[in-house]
């Protein structure tokens, strides 16, 4: 009986696909660089971890953004790019650079929600250095409060050019 | 088949060497995709860790300013020590030609050689996460080496001799001996083996990066670019090989016996399937599995060492 719900369940994947994002050279020259292969390190550099739980739920079976070959990182010497997430606070500004410099060039950086991109809620806040591209250099921006998974897997697949 | 012709002799090492080149990547792949799709997603595409190391390939290659060539050399050594294994080690075909090299001792010490490599490597880049990844990764490779050695030792005592083709040559000629009680032990300390020494499931869990579990991944933390292209490579084929490796120890047929290019290819047909039916079931056998705790690892290697004794007592007993 369990024999036959697992091979059920094995023959039942999820297939939908939507079709990829249409975006600018420079994205097109990320993802002819990576050829359907992204590795990402994630940096909260003050997120309300509001951002967090949309990531995490990407990789459940209902998203399964690995299917595109896309994966988070533990440290930024395997990753292609950083995933930064939250207003960039004081005492993560000099971490968040140094991150950026120990990733391999050339590296992508994703500003993801709306924190990082204009610090969103906490905008003039006494401890925000500022929005993430007021710290590095920003390749494309993600927004929504939180961004749901769909539009975060969307904007990676143009980079992973999946 | 005591005498093959230089020629075929090449042509089935350089069979080995491409496959397990090739195939360990793919064999990566399989496995990831058979635990996807048990978990209910459908995962990347099986030739994904090709993609990845293609990428990799042509990324930026950062070292740490303190670390020395022993970080730059330990990927090379381990790549370079697998592909020997796999030049030497009858993986497709039981070729006399090189049986006295691909003897089973210098087949353990040539894969310890790699994961040594490895583990100085690690030490070498003079951070937390370095060296705590080297010592458990040393404490279980010193514990699952001796098991590995005593397990293929108890497959030598009926065959008489420790090369490896003739091990697989002799198990040919009698098959009853694979049901043997000795072979049947020798196999479970094998697989407890390939687990401990893979870095899989329940010893260490190859997709996790919580800081305080992590043995084998700790390891690569500082490696980047072409340097972790090597070292997931090098892996892959160490994977490859032991897998391999058991196949044709515990159930053997198939194996190319004479040069023919005719029992080459059945060969790599036969080789082929096996290492993916036993990849596919290890990689179940994964996602069955909680990790274990890491003090709870040596009681595992010690009980996989035990059973190898004991396929050394009963294999004396019964010859």
């Amino acid at each position: 009986m369990r024999l036959f719900a697992l091979a059920r369940r094995l023959r039942a994947r999820p297939v939908a696909l939507e079709p990829a994002q249409s975006v600018s050279a420079d994205i097109q020259e990320v993802a002819l660089r990576n050829r359907g292969s992204l590795q990402l390190r994630h940096v909260d550099a003050g997120s309300c971890n509001g951002c967090e739980l949309e990531l995490t739920s990407m990789f459940s079976p209902v998203y399964d953004v690995e299917r595109f070959g896309i994966r988070l990182e533990a440290s930024p010497r395997h990753a292609d790019g950083l995933i930064v997430t939250g207003p960039v606070t004081r005492n993560m500004a000099a971490p968040l650079r140094k991150t950026l410099d120990a990733t391999p060039r050339p590296c992508v950086v994703v500003a993801l929600g709306d924190c990082a991109r204009d610090c969103g809620v906490f905008r003039s806040a006494y401890g925000v250095e500022g929005a993430v591209s007021d710290v590095v250099p920003v390749d494309i921006e993600i927004p929504g409060c939180p961004p749901d998974p769909a539009t975060i897997i969307r904007a990676l697949r143009s980079l992973a050019g999946t | 088949m005591s005498n093959w012709p230089l020629d075929s002799v090449v042509a089935v090492s350089a069979c080995q060497v491409i496959g397990v080149v090739l195939g360990g990547p793919l064999l990566v792949g399989l496995m990831r995709k058979v635990r996807c799709r048990l978990e209910g997603r459908a995962g990347p595409p099986i030739r994904q860790p090709l993609l990845d190391l293609r990428k990799l390939a042509r990324r930026e290659r950062m070292r740490p300013a303190q670390a020395s060539f022993v970080f730059s050399a330990a990927p090379v050594l381990l790549v370079a020590t697998t592909l020997v294994i796999a030049a030497i080690a009858p993986l497709l075909g039981t070729h006399p030609a090189l049986a006295s090299s691909s003897d089973l001792f210098a087949v353990v010490f040539l894969l310890l050689f790699g994961s040594v490599a490895i583990a100085l490597g690690a030490l070498d880049t003079g951070t937390a996460f370095g060296g705590m990844g080297a010592s458990r990764s040393m404490t279980i490779g010193a514990l699952a080496e001796p098991a590995l050695l005593v397990a293929i030792l108890a497959l030598s005592i009926p065959a008489h001799s420790s090369n490896l083709p003739t091990i697989i040559g002799s198990s040919l000629a009698h098959p009853l001996w694979l049901a043997s009680p000795q072979r049947l032990l020798a196999l479970v300390a094998f697989l407890i083996v390939i687990i401990a020494e893979s870095g899989r499931l329940p010893v260490d869990n190859p997709g996790t990066h919580l800081e305080l579990t992590m043995i084998h991944e700790a390891m690569l933390l500082e490696y980047s670019g072409a340097d972790l292209a090597l070292v997931k490579l090098g892996e892959s084929m160490r994977l490859t090989v032991l897998i391999t490796l058991l196949a044709d120890l515990f159930v053997p047929w198939g194996i190319a016996t004479g040069p023919s290019p005719g029992h080459l290819v059945i060969g790599l047909v036969t080789t082929a399937a096996k290492v993916a039916v036993l990849g596919a079931g290890l990689a179940t056998f994964e996602v069955a599995v909680a990790k274990l705790r890491l003090f709870r690892v040596p009681e595992l290697l010690a009980g996989a060492f035990v059973l190898s004794v004991l396929a050394v007592v009963s294999a004396l007993v019964i010859s």
